[in-house]
């Protein structure tokens, strides 16, 4: 029984030194390929700095300014004026026209043609 | 293992045949016993001990090899460690209140020398002169062979300029990594922003620090590495402040001012939407504006927050509010303004000789801008009492507002306070204030008589400031600044649909060394809020000096020159804003569609 334990467990620690050998390098291999990536982020956030800076850059209002008044004809602009602005509610609807049905109708026999309003309600 | 007994039968009956002591062999032998046992028991001890001893040994080893190797090896950043939070050396960049950059950073390269490393110093001086205009070959030669073996060339490359460093192959040329202020916007809000320049350089990073401006008043919050990732949020609206800076410029080429400045600020929170000053400058390179004589006039001053201007008549309605607050007057209070009037002798006139009658209201004083009657109103007041609601109003004070300039911008007046201090002060002379404190005491009459402190920073909560003037009398002041627009002297001013009300100021400009005026030269001054109905936004336009030449006689009254810039900013800035105009029946039916045109032609 004895010499079995012995072996068995000589065998284990074989195992684990094995496993122990595997993780290590795996784990190197991963902080080896972190680190890039952590440089590639970094990389990335200058390259997004930078460009936010060009897009800011782009859009300066001096630059727009000019560019619309470049195309002010072109697009058919307009500058913008206070009588230009108003509320939602004082746009007006178009007015619901009255239906006019006309001719006879068939099966109401008798029934003179009447208006019947948008919302289905009858003008007499 | 056999034991040993302890009275072996042999010699006992031995001894006892010899008459002995059979008790003594027992003795003997039980001495040897322990003996042996002794001994095997050390043994076993000195084993364990050495054991131990080794244990320790191997343990301390272990811990002395590691100290020797961390201590030996070169240190490196934990790259195992998570990467949420972010830390950085990068200053923060500075955002307006829709979050569009005001100013950021821009990874360049700084290029120096290692002049023992320089293969061919004349060669290569010719060459970097020819990609630098600032640096001359011979300069060059004579620094790269005077002994020394470093020597800084450029701060800042561009990349195109890099390549061609690169292309020089000269080993002795180095590039070191450079983080740069960049202002994408140029000009614009320069006054603001100041610059930023490099303090600490080194061959592998440079410490930047603000130099002026909000950079230098926020420097700590700036360059705070935890909250390098946060940017500022400023009030400021980038296209209120073009918009603004266009039309203000506009307006200073064609009254031929000599500079300019305006506010404009919120009503309730005090939050400075745009805030310019020109001439201005470019906060990319600060050190490219060349010194003048007269530090007021130089490009770098910010004449909106940095110089204190007598301000004349703007500051009529501050002596009409606090005597109504007073309950002295009322705004229908008739007023004496008949002339000739003296204090202390010094003659009090009517500004362009003009004369008011005997008496006027205290809201036609304000709407015709009468000296005498104002005068009179400050009498009444008294000096004390006045100078103690001027000091309220914050127009005593340095402004408070995060430019490093603004500490040093303290108010002028005459101290001790006299007669003439009251009369004078009344009507806006003989006190030099800045700007911003004018646009802050009008935002606290539009306010309903809160006081509003200044801020350039955006933020969803603000204190409430302690009550100056009781609600009565600042909404009578806005009626009264209302009529000064549709019949007084401000009358270009009346932009249809945002009701303005404000007051004009023209003020004679004290001489910048000696006592008294310069003849003929004038600040003109108009400070309004708008709509008048419900106040919302203070909008303050200076012109230093400006002439209005447009009809047969030269002008220079705040009336012609300030008040038109001030409508045409309202004009334009109105819809930007979001207010909604109020306009009568009459103006909505000048609405006229735009102009059908096709759009392209493909």
């Amino acid at each position: 029984m004895r010499p079995f334990l012995f072996i068995l467990s000589f065998l284990a620690m074989v195992a684990s030194a094995f496993w122990a050998y595997r993780e290590n390098y795996t784990t190197q291999a991963q902080l080896k390929d972190m680190a890039g990536l952590q440089d590639q982020i970094a990389d990335l956030r200058d390259q997004i700095a930078m460009q936010k800076a060009e897009w800011a850059y782009l859009n300066r209002p001096t630059r727009l300014r000019d560019l619309a008044a470049m195309n002010f004809d072109r697009l058919g602009l307009m500058p913008m004026a206070a009588v230009q602005l108003g509320a939602a509610s004082d746009v007006a609807l178009p007015a619901a026209a009255p239906l006019l049905m006309t001719g006879t109708v068939q099966d109401g026999a008798g029934l003179t043609p009447v208006l019947v309003g948008a919302e289905g309600g009858q003008i007499p | 293992m056999i034991r040993t007994p302890l009275r072996p039968l042999a010699r006992i009956l031995d001894a006892r045949l010899k008459g002995q002591n059979p008790d003594v062999i027992e003795k003997a032998n039980l001495a040897a016993r322990n003996d042996a046992l002794r001994d095997t028991s050390r043994a076993r001890a000195e084993k364990r001990l050495i054991l131990l001893a080794l244990c320790f040994f191997a343990g301390f080893s272990v811990i002395g090899a590691r100290m020797g190797l961390v201590a030996a090896s070169t240190p490196s950043e934990p790259r195992a460690a998570a990467g949420g939070s972010e830390i950085s050396a990068q200053r923060a960049d500075i955002v307006d209140r829709t979050g569009r950059i005001l100013a950021t950073n821009m990874l360049t390269s700084s290029l120096y020398a290692q002049t023992n490393d320089l293969v061919d110093p004349a060669q290569t001086a010719a060459a970097l002169a020819a990609i630098f205009p600032e640096m001359k070959a011979k300069d060059l030669v004579r620094r790269f062979t005077d002994g020394r073996s470093f020597l800084w060339l450029r701060k800042v490359l561009s990349p195109e300029q890099q390549q061609k460093v690169y292309d020089i192959g000269e080993p002795g040329l180095y590039f070191g990594p450079r983080e740069m202020r960049l202002y994408p916007n140029g000009t614009l809000a320069a006054h603001v922003l100041g610059g930023a320049a490099f303090a600490a350089e080194g061959v592998n990073s440079a410490q930047l620090i603000g130099t002026a401006g909000l950079e230098a008043a926020l420097e700590t919050r700036l360059s705070d590495p935890a909250q390098s990732s946060t940017p500022v949020t400023l009030s400021i609206d980038l296209t209120l402040q073009a918009t603004v800076e266009e039309v203000l410029a506009t307006g200073m080429a064609t009254l031929h001012a000599k500079g300019a400045a305006a506010i404009l600020m919120d009503v309730r929170t005090g939050e400075v939407l745009a805030i310019a000053s020109l001439p201005d400058f470019d906060p990319n390179d600060r050190g490219a504006v060349a010194p003048v004589k007269d530090q007021g006039d130089s490009p770098l001053f910010n004449r909106a927050v940095q110089g204190v201007y007598e301000l004349g008549s703007t500051f009529k309605i501050f002596a009409v509010a606090q005597a109504m607050d007073l309950g002295l007057v009322t705004p229908d209070t008739l007023i004496d303004t008949a002339q000739p009037f003296k204090v202390g002798g010094y003659p009090i006139r009517e500004f362009d000789g003009h004369n008011y009658g005997p008496t006027k209201s205290v809201s036609d004083v304000i709407a015709v801008s009468s000296n005498i009657g104002a005068a009179h109103i400050g009498l009444m007041i008294g000096g004390e009492r006045q100078k103690a609601f001027l000091t309220s109003m914050g127009l005593l004070d340095p402004p408070q507002i995060e430019l490093i300039e603004a500490r040093s911008a303290k108010a002028h007046f005459q101290s001790p306070w006299s007669d003439i201090s009251t009369v004078t002060a009344s009507y806006g002379h003989g006190i030099a204030t800045s700007l911003l404190n004018l646009a802050a005491a009008y935002a606290t009459i539009g306010n309903g008589g809160v006081k509003v402190t200044p801020t350039l920073l955006h933020s969803d909560t603000h204190a409430i400031g302690p009550r100056v003037i009781t609600q009565a009398t600042a909404k009578a002041c806005v009626t009264m600044m209302r009529r000064v627009v549709t019949d007084g002297t401000a009358t270009f001013a009346d932009v249809p649909g945002y009701q303005v009300a404000g007051k004009t100021g023209t003020a004679d400009k004290a001489k910048t060394v000696g006592r008294g005026y310069q003849k003929g030269h004038v600040v003109n001054t108009f400070a309004s809020v708008f709509p008048a109905s419900d106040p919302q936004y203070v909008l303050v336009v200076t012109l230093d000096d400006p002439v209005e030449t447009a009809g047969p006689k030269p002008l220079n009254t705040a009336g012609y020159t300030a008040v038109p810039v001030a409508a045409e900013i309202i004009r334009r800035i109105g819809p930007l804003v979001g207010l909604r105009p109020l306009l009568d029946e009459t103006s909505l039916l000048q609405v006229n569609a735009p102009p059908k045109q096709p759009l392209a032609q493909e």
